[in-house]
């Protein structure tokens, strides 16, 4: 269906990242947010704050993180589109309600705006250091879907898409920005309402007492419903079956957790979303994602105007993983080189889906800006040998 | 032969089915709580509660944490939320504003409420945030084992406080009155009556509205302190409550086997966060604003 | 003009982080142009230092930082001190005479600097609060970087209702200063 015009801000602005994903959010269909201040992140819900009176929807500033993400997992099961919206240390409060969106299927979108870390580091400047954070922060086995924009137009246009992961697949979906991103102002086109394709909520068509909130159909997601539709559900973060109910045995778990992870693991070519450029005939190609594949592209450029084969993947869909892509290509490139702004997470994951069959060449970088050009020119040059 | 007699002997004596049963859900009956447990108790009451509301049961949500008092949502029939532990308060404000149709009602245990849900409580309450929340208070961690709360009395023993308990412990309607709860009272499960009372009209007034109800651990908290089971626990509560209906919230804190001050403390007007958000944005936007809720 | 990479630094409450939010924009939305806008400014609101990197390009923009501008904007002492080093020889140097002092740091070979009394022009036009749309115009008509035009509907579309014609009137101050200016 077509985007709720009420929400739609169209036309040509000139918005950082903070704000353009807040107009994403908008037109996506979210009327329900709940948040909390924290650097650099804290635009987002301060422009939905200012926004939702006159869209139609609600904004509540909560006492801290914990609370902001399990509200809106009750916004959800309310009936809304919902988001949170953070940065490392809120995220890192968040984690148990990540694992609790996961196993009640709830949609969300949490923005992650990604800043120096560990503990309180640099809360006004960029890292991409949560990268793995999102993966694996909740206990148990879980699958999430994150994306990564590089400009405050992706930011618009990819949380569009991120609210519409969320309610085909019934996940936490993340929305990795960083520091950068988000408060870099650039031109973000906003389209008119009809040209804007939402996904609306896989609303069941069963009747109270036929519906079974977890049989899920044949994508491995069941349809849903809210409270007071008069289903009766019972919603539960303990093991449980299709009624819902706790059920706690081993053929139990096997079966919930095994389609939890199964729904996105079996879709991760259709999920993933790569931008190619020039990888075909490369004898090294950069693997790179969010703000640093705009400094890895001109470190490409760089390396091409010197008469290197270098191709550049740029992961939009940074997970799930597509190690698909990257298994077809290492048996024909030297090397892969991965910058961003860690120590090294991407870049394990390139590695393990090489499987050995090309190097893999971290250029780390612990945050705080972004990397020089030049530093990720040497890393290409040391791949291509 | 003789068995089918007897259950038709015992149909005609009771013609009746029980009046909670329709609230439900039978198929996960037996439920978890241990012989002589309180909790039961406060699900018959609150399922009276409900008939004597005669709400619509479609839009009543029911919302718990963990923990003993936690697995209710599991066993009533209406839309349940079983959430993490603490929070079932967040969860049921961001359910309530996203569906304002909704009764929400939180009902969880003393630990789960006031210790690890402790600030959301507070701020629920200072919102005056539309939710009824009842806590059952046995003075005890009852899924874990029987560790120290944040309401166990001074002196009582707990797993994890093992030569008696030094802490001070809250007051609950003392901080539920100063946070701001428009309806707070405190009831035990021997005040059957009352308690259905007390639960009908704090679901039944809008904005948050607080009810405690003291039950018995007799497996973990009784049996630890040599207070016997469950009925000896029921007769303290018998002989040892004081009604003050308008007591002042600071006098009612409880000691160990004290004196239990039970009745209506609180009952006053206060506009709702969901009420004031419309009236003031209505206020200051005029008609760009886009009432919520109706 | 393929890219042209500008910084503007000041304190906090001097319109900084505005002027390159309506270069930025004058560039983007009303020239046809790409744009980005970094800022960067000390926790403290009012007086700290504060500044802006704009980049205008013909062709999407990739790093977004300034490194060594080609036009380098100064409204404090501060300011000049910190960024005078950074700005590419040859390039151009605009900066607030009464409270930039030349004399304070030597300039990389080449730089051309044109001065200005955006403050006190701001105070004759009755707001010292436009002193930013002065500056604006005078980029504008020392770089000829873009229309007048753009800028224009830059400046109207960024600041206060009510305010356009005052802020239209500081900018146009600065414009006429700026196109009949010569380096010092």
């Amino acid at each position: 269906m077509k985007a709720d015009p009420s929400g739609v801000l169209t036309g040509m602005h000139f918005l950082d990242g903070d704000h353009a994903a807040c107009e994403g959010a908008l037109a996506a269909g979210c009327r329900f947010v709940a948040g909390y201040p924290i650097t650099p992140s804290t635009e987002v819900v301060e422009r939905f704050a200012s926004r939702i009176p006159m869209v139609g929807g609600v904004f509540i500033q909560m006492e801290d993180e914990i609370a902001s993400s399990i509200a809106v997992l009750g916004g959800a099961w309310g009936g809304k589109k919902v988001m949170t919206v953070t940065s490392g240390p809120g995220l890192s409060l968040m984690m148990e309600h990540i694992g609790l969106a996961a196993i009640t299927e709830t949609p969300v979108v949490i923005v992650d705006v990604q800043r120096g870390g560990p503990s309180t580091g640099l809360p006004t400047l960029p890292a991409q250091a949560d990268m793995m954070q999102v993966k694996w922060g909740s206990h148990g086995d879980y699958e999430i879907i994150a994306l990564s924009p590089a400009s405050p137009q992706e930011c618009f246009d990819l949380m569009i898409r991120a609210f519409n992961l969320a309610e085909t697949w019934r996940v936490p979906v993340f929305f990795m920005m960083d520091e950068v991103i988000g408060h870099m102002t650039e031109r973000v086109d906003i389209p008119p309402a009809d040209r804007i394709d939402v996904v609306e909520r896989r609303w069941t068509t069963k009747k109270p007492g036929e519906y079974r909130p977890y049989a899920a159909g044949p994508d491995g997601v069941p349809d849903m419903v809210k409270a007071g539709d008069g289903h009766r559900i019972h919603i539960t973060g303990l093991t449980h079956d299709e009624r819902g109910y706790p059920a706690m045995n081993p053929a139990a778990q096997d079966k919930l957790v095994r389609r939890l992870t199964d729904k996105i693991r079996k879709n991760r070519e259709a999920l993933a979303d790569i931008r190619e450029d020039g990888v075909e005939d490369a004898d090294v190609v950069v693997v790179s994602f969010g703000i640093t594949s705009r400094v890895a592209a001109a470190a490409v450029d760089s390396a091409r105007a010197a008469g290197l084969k270098v191709g550049h993947m740029r992961l939009v869909v940074v997970w799930p993983f597509p190690e698909h892509r990257i298994a077809q290509m290492a048996p024909r490139v030297k090397a892969f080189v991965v910058p961003e702004l860690n120590l090294g997470q991407i870049a394990l994951e390139v590695e393990r889906a090489a499987a050995g069959r090309a190097r893999t060449v971290r250029i780390g970088h612990a945050g705080g800006t972004v990397h020089e050009p030049e530093q990720i020119l040497a890393g290409i040059r040391e791949a291509a040998g | 032969m003789s068995q089918n007699l007897a259950i038709a002997a015992d149909e005609r004596e009771y013609p009746v089915e029980n009046p909670v049963i329709p609230y439900l859900r039978q198929e996960r009956i037996p439920h978890i709580w241990c012989p002589g447990c309180g909790i039961g108790t406060t699900v018959n009451c609150f399922a009276r509660a409900l008939t004597e509301s005669k709400r619509d049961l479609d839009q009543v949500a029911i919302v718990s944490g963990i923990g003993c008092t936690g697995r209710v949502a599991g066993y009533l029939n209406l839309d349940s939320f079983h959430t993490t532990h603490g929070r079932a308060i967040p969860f049921a404000t961001g359910l309530k504003l996203s569906n304002p149709k909704l009764k929400v009602v939180v009902y969880s245990g003393d630990g789960d409420l006031f210790a690890i849900g402790g600030n959301h409580f507070v701020h629920a309450a200072r919102r005056n945030m539309d939710l009824t929340v009842i806590c059952v208070n046995n003075f005890t961690y009852g899924m874990t084992g029987g560790q120290l709360a944040p309401t166990t009395p001074i002196g009582a023993s707990q797993t994890t406080m093992p030569y008696g308990n030094f802490e001070n412990p809250f007051n609950l309607p003392f901080l539920a009155d100063a946070c701001g709860a428009v309806y707070v009272a405190r009831w035990t499960v021997f005040h059957v009556k009352q308690l259905t009372r007390a639960m009908h009209e704090a679901i039944s007034k809008p904005g948050f509205t607080f009810v405690e109800v003291l039950a018995p651990c007799p497996t973990l908290y009784s049996r630890r302190n040599k207070l016997g089971d469950g009925v000896d626990q029921v007769k303290y509560y018998k002989e040892r409550s004081v009604v003050k209906h308008g007591a002042a919230t600071k006098e009612v804190a409880l000691g160990f086997q004290g004196d239990i001050v039970v009745g209506k403390f609180v009952d006053r007007e206060r506009e709702t966060w969901l009420d004031g958000m419309n009236a003031h944005f209505e206020k200051v936007l005029g008609p760009r604003y886009r009432r919520y809720g109706e | 003009m393929g890219r042209t990479e500008i910084r503007i630094g000041g304190l906090g409450g001097q319109g900084v982080i505005l002027s390159g939010m309506i270069v930025g924009k004058a560039a983007s939305i009303f020239a046809g142009r790409h744009a980005t806008l970094i800022q960067a400014f000390g926790p403290e609101a009012r007086g700290s230092a504060c500044s802006a990197q704009v980049t205008v390009a013909d062709a999407p923009i990739g790093y977004p930082y300034v490194k060594n501008p080609d036009v380098l904007v100064v409204l404090s002492r501060d300011a000049y001190a910190q960024f005078a080093p950074s700005l590419k020889p040859d390039g151009m140097l605009l900066y607030e005479e009464e409270m930039v002092s030349l004399a304070d740091h030597p300039l990389p070979p080449g730089v051309k600097a044109y001065g200005i009394p955006a403050t006190r022009f701001a105070e004759e036009l009755g707001r010292r609060l436009v002193l930013s749309m002065v500056m604006v115009g005078f980029v504008a008509g020392v770089t000829r970087l873009l229309t007048v035009d753009a800028f224009e509907k830059a400046v109207v579309d960024s600041v206060p209702r009510g305010t356009e014609d005052l802020n239209l009137r500081a900018f146009r101050k600065g414009y006429e200063f700026g196109t009949g200016c010569v380096p010092v």
